[in-house]
């Protein structure tokens, strides 16, 4: 399912339609936007660099990490950035986002980093992150430098939006997006957003942004407000790990499509597997007891096959419910009965009983409160 | 004994194994208290291993909330002089008790405030030799004092820890701040704190027992480690001048 948002990344936008864009949302009790946004990241690069997309050139825009987080995290990847760096450009809202080392520069204070010309071929530092205007069109003209005008496209990534919506309001972040969405030469776009960071209103106008919104969720959620007991730690452990990740996609059509994953994150990566039944996620979590508190699989179907008393059983025979005052002979035949039908389907169950003492009365139509003497 | 006490801490946080290079460069710590259980403990344990005698670490403290002779006599108690690391050129004091950033335009002029207080650090680190520039450790005590210096503007501080915060990936120091968990109403959706974690790699929580109060342990840690996905907890007990840190139901008295 992650796959199926690469391929809408990849396959970009269609002549004269919004170019697909994707909402990475988290919170804190599952922090992992960041190592989906990596992964859908590399993998979308490596694609453009394999000729596989539309889109010829990648635009990041990194407000909360370091450009050369990201070209050491594509060096990591095997993508080599000294020979492709004819497709990736760096906006770097990072570094001196609001040119305050801009300005300790001009009064004398300050010495510029040397070792930031390295890599300057790939980045370039942005710092008027206040005015929304200006870095739309800083990010357009990095992107044509990219690829040339014309009808040429490329992709953008942003993280993440919510440094954008500390300096910005509301609506000047949402008609940067809106304008970037529909911009001719975008193919592309995708962004990260901590959902807890601001209003829900906030984050609705984001998901009504974009035509797919991929959101991490803890496996386990926390009861709110409470303090950090044990038990609540053992879900932050467990939750530390792993999460569910849903993805809505918005179809050309209007449908609206949801699915879930399970995401689980390693020192090597971050893998999605098929979403495990809540039964198999219930067990790890029980504790360690001596005795069963649960049922094995084989128990479990065992248990659904049993015919209870009282069930209707609807099959054409007479109904032959135990009601507590069968005679001997009776109950002899109803055995009879029985032990043919069981023959018959094998798999059915049945309620073998057996009495724990003769201290136990057996039913019958003895009332058992006749000696209280009322 | 001493070394042992602190072994869960040091263990959570990945000073157990070597100290040198300083295993939280690059990383951004936040400590956050409640006034019940004070996380100080927290920042002077830090200190006193990055100042160790077998590391060539250095820290720039920036205290709001005490002067430099409080931090002298804690870090006394704890066996390591200040004075003589000061003079040594390992340990740098910003004492920013009496900062008051200028009001109006948030305090943006280059003579003044927290702009200032940065070009002050970046330029200990740029003066610093080029060994000890990888090894620089951070330490803001704390953070809540330093919104009230900005005259109440969180943003503000929140723009100067991302300038620290380029410092860590610049230089690979390492950046500790020190927060109080429950100043912040739930109504203001309690942003800051919300920030903090999200911009913290590790995140330590100073928390009393859910239980109530207790004679022997004094609050439970939890550390939450996010760049090995570990998180641990585990009760504490400070003492004159060592902390014990044990597992529940562990307590060695």
């Amino acid at each position: 399912m992650a796959k199926s948002i690469f391929i809408a990344l990849r396959e970009g936008a269609l002549e004269g339609e919004l170019a697909p864009a994707l909402t990475i949302k988290d919170s804190v009790a599952s922090p992992f936007g960041f190592q989906v946004f990596d992964h859908v990241l590399c993998q979308l690069f490596s694609s453009i660099l394999a000729g596989k997309s539309p889109s010829r050139g990648l635009i990041v825009v990194s407000f909360s990490r370091s450009p050369s987080f990201y070209l050491e995290l594509l060096k990591s990847k095997g993508i080599s950035v000294a020979s492709s760096d004819k497709r990736i450009q760096i906006l770097d809202c990072y570094n001196d986002p609001l040119g305050w080392k801009d300005q300790l520069v001009e009064s004398g204070n300050f010495r510029a980093p040397s070792h930031e010309a390295l890599i300057s071929s790939v980045v370039t530092v942005f710092r008027e992150v206040k005015h929304m205007d200006k870095l739309f069109n800083s990010i357009i003209e990095l992107g044509r430098g990219l690829v040339g005008g014309g009808k040429i496209r490329f992709s953008i990534a942003i993280d993440s939006v919510d440094e954008m919506l500390r300096r910005a309001s509301v609506s000047s972040v949402a008609r940067l997006l809106s304008n970037l969405r529909s911009h001719d030469q975008i193919s592309s776009i995708f962004w990260l957003l901590h959902s807890d960071l601001h209003k829900a209103r906030v984050t609705a106008v984001l998901e009504y942004l974009s035509s797919m919104v991929a959101s991490l969720e803890p496996s386990h959620q926390l009861a709110n407000g409470q303090r950090g007991d044990l038990e609540n730690f053992s879900l932050i452990e467990h939750n530390s790990k792993k999460g569910k990740f849903h993805v809505r996609f918005k179809k050309r059509n209007g449908r609206v499509r949801m699915m879930s994953e399970e995401v689980h994150i390693e020192q090597s990566g971050i893998n999605f597997t098929p979403l495990s039944s809540e039964g198999a996620i219930n067990q790890g979590l029980v504790p360690k007891v001596q005795f069963n508190l649960q049922l094995s699989e084989k128990e479990r179907i065992d248990k659904a096959n049993v015919v209870l008393p009282f069930e209707h059983q609807g099959n054409g025979k007479p109904l032959q419910i135990y009601d507590g005052r069968r005679s001997l002979v009776d109950s002899k035949h109803v055995d009879a009965v029985e032990n043919v039908e069981t023959n018959e389907d094998g798999g059915r169950g049945e309620i073998i009983y057996y009495r724990d003492s003769d201290d136990e009365m057996p039913d019958s139509d003895e009332d058992p409160d006749d000696d209280l003497d009322i | 004994m001493n070394q042992r006490s602190s072994n869960l801490l040091d263990e959570a946080l990945g000073l157990d194994q070597a100290i040198e290079p300083w295993p939280l460069r690059g990383r951004v710590v936040a400590i956050e208290d409640r006034v019940e259980t004070s996380g100080s403990f927290v920042l002077h344990h830090l200190l006193k291993r990055s100042l160790s005698p077998n590391s060539s670490n250095v820290s720039i403290f920036i205290a709001f909330s005490q002067p430099f002779s409080h931090y002298d006599r804690v870090l006394r108690k704890l066996g390591c002089n200040l004075v003589s690391q000061r003079d040594n050129g390992r340990f740098f004091f910003f004492d920013m008790l009496k900062l008051q950033c200028p009001v109006g335009d948030e305090g943006i002029t280059p003579g003044g405030g927290l702009i200032a207080l940065y070009g002050k650090i970046h330029k200990t680190i740029s003066a610093l030799p080029e060994i000890s520039q990888k090894n620089v450790s951070i330490i803001i005590d704390d953070l809540s004092l330093m919104e009230v210096a900005a005259n109440g503007s969180s943003d503000y501080v929140l723009d100067f820890l991302h300038y620290c915060r380029t410092l860590t990936s610049e230089f690979d120091c390492s950046l500790i701040t020190l927060n109080h968990e429950d100043i912040y109403s739930i109504e203001d959706g309690s942003t800051f704190l919300l920030q903090m974690a999200y911009l913290a790699d590790i995140l330590i929580k100073a928390e009393p027992l859910a239980t109530g109060l207790a004679a022997d342990v004094h609050g439970q840690l939890t550390v939450s480690n996010k760049g090995r996905n570990k998180a641990s907890n585990f009760h504490f007990k400070v003492k004159e001048n060592v902390v014990e840190c044990f597992y529940p139901g562990r307590s060695r008295d």
